[in-house]
């Protein structure tokens, strides 16, 4: 085996597991000191470069940074990440002073960005210091996109929606709300030098096939639509019996909305077991807490409507069964179960759609009727139209969306450059320094504390379930905030060797805690290395750190899956082999670029 | 800051067949210097306890002064121990293995404790086949004092200061054999593979094991001119043999060539596998391990692996004829039967 180029930053940043597993790359480690510091309003500027919005994503993040975390591999539970933005964002200070202050000198280019969700308020918030003038179109009243119609005001805020909405439009976009945007052609017909779709997925999955649906229409409702609803305050009751059909997040929003608004007895009813269900966990823990019982292995089969009154609806009953690692799901053959309800909510999915988007504009479709949408550049068949979010691949979340809309605007800033899309990007930032202090000190807190997850406290539920805008997490206070944020292992001070200064004493193996360096002959495969481990390396999506080769014929290895950055194996090192090293990684902004418009 | 080691260990670590992972053999955390190759002595230690299946409990550490005869503390916490005088570790092993021949006897000493103050003590306790692992973690210096040359360095090493050592040093080993040691070993503290099959057979040898362990300082005695510096030991390091342990259980299957394998099979039937690398060298003959050792100084060469083993041996009780019961749990009926068993005594003697 090669030993590992550790001069690629793309190495040490997989070791990074947070921050690799994030969409948009927030340094993790790198906030979560600073919140364990108090200086919550950096902490706020690192996570709003990345993220946009630490507020939002703090309360409601799909928080792919906490499967990943190495605490999880470590013992039980990975730490609270999502949690602890929020006590950055709680507890901030002034942040405006940090942000880009306007008005910026024009650069002469003039962009439209047709939805105001997080795709493409990142987009304008990136574009708007550079001098463009950014127009932005919704349908809604006010900017958020999904954010506002479909996030419940229990879980997050508008204050705090508003607040970061607001930062960003501010920079001095332009803004056309309660503006649907009919055509693309007038919009491309108009001076835009270039355009952004960022318009989500907005239409709602329906069970149109089954029995009973168009007579009982005046009771049945599409999750998201009945949620903006609710947002914008058109609904304000729900019948006292509610059946939510569907297994996702949505469907866990509308459930618990729906006990809100009057819904004395409302279930959940689902088609995949109960494991298998896409929501998370901690949401489907929220909708139990309330009182909210979720029915797995249900599948719909006809809404019973009675004097053109919607009176219930029946389900066959289904088990899964599993060939070849796909799923089925067979009928048990029991008889349909019937359920008596007042009003039922689909929340079964949601799909694109682009009915606004004429088909002779240069932009192709794929048979799903997707546009074909280049995936580093976000960039469509038409050089001028670019697409992020939802509107690009399909619904995913919100801190998808950001990272995309990073990317959609560095390319938006290339091709008003008349630059190359691909190969004129911009490669991260990266730094890689030291962390020595003394023989036993260093630039961050090493020592690994044994504290199990906190769990964030939640406001009683006699109270929230009376108020729908009442937020049931109260989040960590900033004792606790500190404890949790002290469980963070600083995966991010990189343990780095020097082949050519190590003596091969030994010191390293002996002190590891946790077994993970070994000096071993060199293989030519990596799993025959991987076997002859101190202990196997049996987590393949863990890399090696390979040596080149010692003085003794032998190589360092180093797997990197479960070390806890502790710094005993420099601590020990008699010849500073080892070094703890910061690495910091962080994606490119368009708004960090240099100007090169010149209008 | 950290001068605690971590509490989590990796979740994947294996376990013996007691079902003990190998951090419950662990110890303190060294407050050696970083480096140091006694810590990789501690290591082996605890790496050949959990290989055999040795309950801590069943262990006692003993040690007399200096840094190696701090190290018990680093490893087996959940052993017996007793860090005794300078020079004096030898008759508090015997003393405790009078009195309890039941536990594994592990003697931890260094160069001054063994070849300067404690040089007639070490004579004696092997004299007497004490039935005890005797580590001399050996760095040709006296460390705890800053790095003055101690017994054990070489004619002609040069310290860190720069100074040469005008005296003859003291080659533990040999003298070890000339006493009559039955089990003789030398190992370098940067080569585990080694020394861990050593200590395991040294565990196992029914008599007094002297395992003699080079040992680099790195604070004081690892710079260029120090014959026990890294590098150094490195260099001119000759091995008797390429060995393993092998306990009964297993079937042995040597890969290497005939003529130069040799096994040893221990008292209990476990076996020692030896593959030769000098070819006049016998293990089982003083005078062929006496005479390796000499040709190998004389070509400034570190002799390590086993030196010599007498495999059949009678240790202390053995000589002395003692009861199988360890003394400490005999208690005042066994020991004073009564006025009928000493009749019966006197009368066979009329």
């Amino acid at each position: 085996m090669k030993p590992t180029n550790i001069n690629n930053p793309e190495y040490f940043h997989q070791v990074v597991d947070c921050q690799y597993a994030c969409p948009s790359h927030t340094p993790v480690p790198e906030y979560i000191r600073l919140i364990a510091a108090g200086k919550f309003t950096e902490a706020y500027m690192v996570n709003w470069d990345s993220n946009v919005f630490p507020g939002v994503l703090g309360r409601t993040c799909d928080r792919p940074c906490e499967p990943a975390c190495r605490r999880g591999r470590v013992e039980e539970e990975p730490v609270a990440i999502c949690r602890l933005k929020r006590v950055a964002a709680d507890n901030k200070e002034d942040v405006k002073q940090y942000m880009p202050q306007g008005l910026f000198a024009p650069n002469g280019k003039k962009i439209a960005l047709v939805g105001g969700g997080p795709a493409s308020l990142t987009v304008a918030r990136d574009l708007a210091p550079l001098g463009y003038e950014i127009h932005l179109f919704d349908e809604q009243p006010a900017g958020g996109g999904f954010m506002r119609s479909q996030i419940p005001s229990f879980r997050l805020p508008e204050t705090v929606l508003n607040e970061e909405v607001g930062y960003i439009l501010n920079l001095g976009i332009h803004t056309h709300f309660n503006h649907y945007v009919r055509s693309l052609k007038e919009l491309l017909q108009s001076d835009y030098d270039a355009v952004f779709v960022g318009s989500g997925a907005p239409r709602g999955r329906d069970l149109l096939e089954l029995p009973g649906r168009n007579e009982g229409d005046a009771n049945i409702h599409i999750g998201i639509n009945w949620l903006a609803s609710v947002a914008f305050e058109h609904t304000k009751k729900i019948g006292k019996r509610v059946l939510v059909l569907g297994g996702g997040n949505t469907a866990m929003d509308c459930c618990r909305t729906a006990r809100r608004l009057g819904g004395e007895s409302v279930k959940v009813l689902v088609r995949s077991p109960f494991e298998e269900m896409k929501a998370s966990p901690w949401e489907k823990e929220d909708a139990i807490h309330e009182d909210i019982p979720i029915i797995d292995n249900h599948v719909p089969k006809s809404f019973v409507v009675k004097e053109g009154q919607l009176i219930g609806m029946t389900f066959e009953k289904v088990k899964a069964e599993y060939v070849d690692n796909k799923r089925k799901l067979v009928p048990t053959g029991e008889p349909e179960v019937f359920y008596e309800v007042d009003d039922v909510l689909i929340a079964i999915g949601q799909e694109n759609s682009f009915p606004w988007i004429e088909r002779d504009l240069g932009i192709e479709f794929d048979k799903w009727n997707m546009p074909l949408v280049n995936e580093t550049t976000y960039c469509s068949t038409n050089e001028k139209v670019f697409f992020g979010g939802d509107a690009a691949f399909g619904p995913k979340n919100v801190i998808t969306a950001v990272a995309q809309g990073h990317q959609a605007a560095i390319s938006i800033h290339l091709y008003c450059s008349e630059m190359n899309l691909k190969t004129d990007r911009p490669a991260p930032f990266v730094n890689l320094h030291n962390m020595k202090m003394g023989i036993h000190e260093w630039g961050y807190d090493n020592n690994v504390v044994t504290d199990q997850r906190y769990v964030v406290p939640q406001a009683s539920k006699t109270e929230t379930l009376r108020d729908r805008k009442k937020e049931v997490e109260l989040g960590f206070d900033v004792m606790e905030g500190f404890k949790e944020a002290q469980r963070c292992l600083n995966c991010d001070v990189q343990t780095v060797f020097t082949e050519s200064k190590c003596i091969e004493c030994d010191a390293c193996v002996d002190i590891c805690p946790t077994s993970c360096i070994t000096f071993t002959t060199n293989e030519e495969n990596e799993s025959d290395i991987r076997n002859k481990l101190k202990v196997p390396a049996t987590n393949l999506s863990q890399p090696l750190y390979i040596s080149d080769t010692l003085p003794t014929k032998r190589i360092m290895v180093k797997d990197e899956n479960v070390c806890l950055h502790c710094s005993l194996c420099a601590e020990r090192c008699p010849t500073a082999a080892w070094d703890m090293k910061q690495f910091y990684y962080n994606v490119t902004k368009a708004m960090g670029m240099k100007n090169e418009v010149i209008g | 800051m950290t001068y605690i080691r971590p509490a989590f260990r990796h979740p994947q670590l294996p376990l013996n067949k007691l079902g003990l992972p190998v951090s419950y053999y662990e110890g303190a955390l060294s407050t050696l210097c970083a480096g140091c190759g006694h810590d990789s002595i501690s290591a082996g230690i605890i790496q050949a306890c959990w290989e055999l299946n040795i309950q801590p409990h069943h262990v006692a550490k003993l040690s007399g002064i200096g840094c190696s005869s701090k190290t018990p503390t680093y490893f087996l916490s959940n052993s017996h121990g007793f860090n005794s005088v300078h020079g004096r570790m030898p008759s508090v092993a015997t003393g405790a293995y009078l009195a309890n021949r039941d536990l594994l006897y592990i003697g931890v000493s260094g160069d001054g404790d063994s070849a300067s103050i404690g040089m007639g003590q070490f004579a004696h306790v092997i004299r007497r086949n004490v039935n005890m692992v005797y580590v001399v973690m050996n760095n040709g210096c006296y460390g705890l004092t800053k790095g003055q040359d101690s017994a054990t360095a070489d004619i002609g090493s040069i310290s860190k200061s720069g100074s040469v050592n005008q005296f003859q040093g003291i080659d533990l080993a040999s003298l070890a054999i000339e006493l009559g040691a039955t089990f003789v070993a030398q190992s370098f503290s940067g080569d585990k593979d080694q020394l861990v099959p050593l200590i395991k057979a040294a565990i196992k040898h029914p008599g007094f094991a002297l395992i003699n362990v080079v040992s680099p300082c790195v604070t004081f005695n690892n710079n260029p001119g120090s014959t026990k510096s890294y590098q150094f030991v490195r260099e001119h390091h000759a091995m008797t043999s390429k060995m393993d342990y092998v306990p009964e259980m297993k079937t042995i299957s040597t890969s290497y060539h005939e003529g130069n394998n040799q096994e040893i099979e221990l008292h209990d039937g476990s076996t020692i596998q030896l593959h030769k690398l000098s070819p006049d060298w016998n293990p089982e003959d003083r005078v062929s391990a006496i005479l390796a050792l000499k040709q190998a100084a004389a070509k400034q060469e570190v002799l390590t692996g086993l030196l010599f083993i007498e495999p059949e041996t009678k240790a202390l009780h053995q000589i002395l004829g003692t009861t199988e019961s360890p003394l400490n749990t005999l208690t005042e009926s066994s020991l004073c039967p009564g006025n009928k068993e000493l009749l019966e005594l006197n009368k066979s003697w009329r």
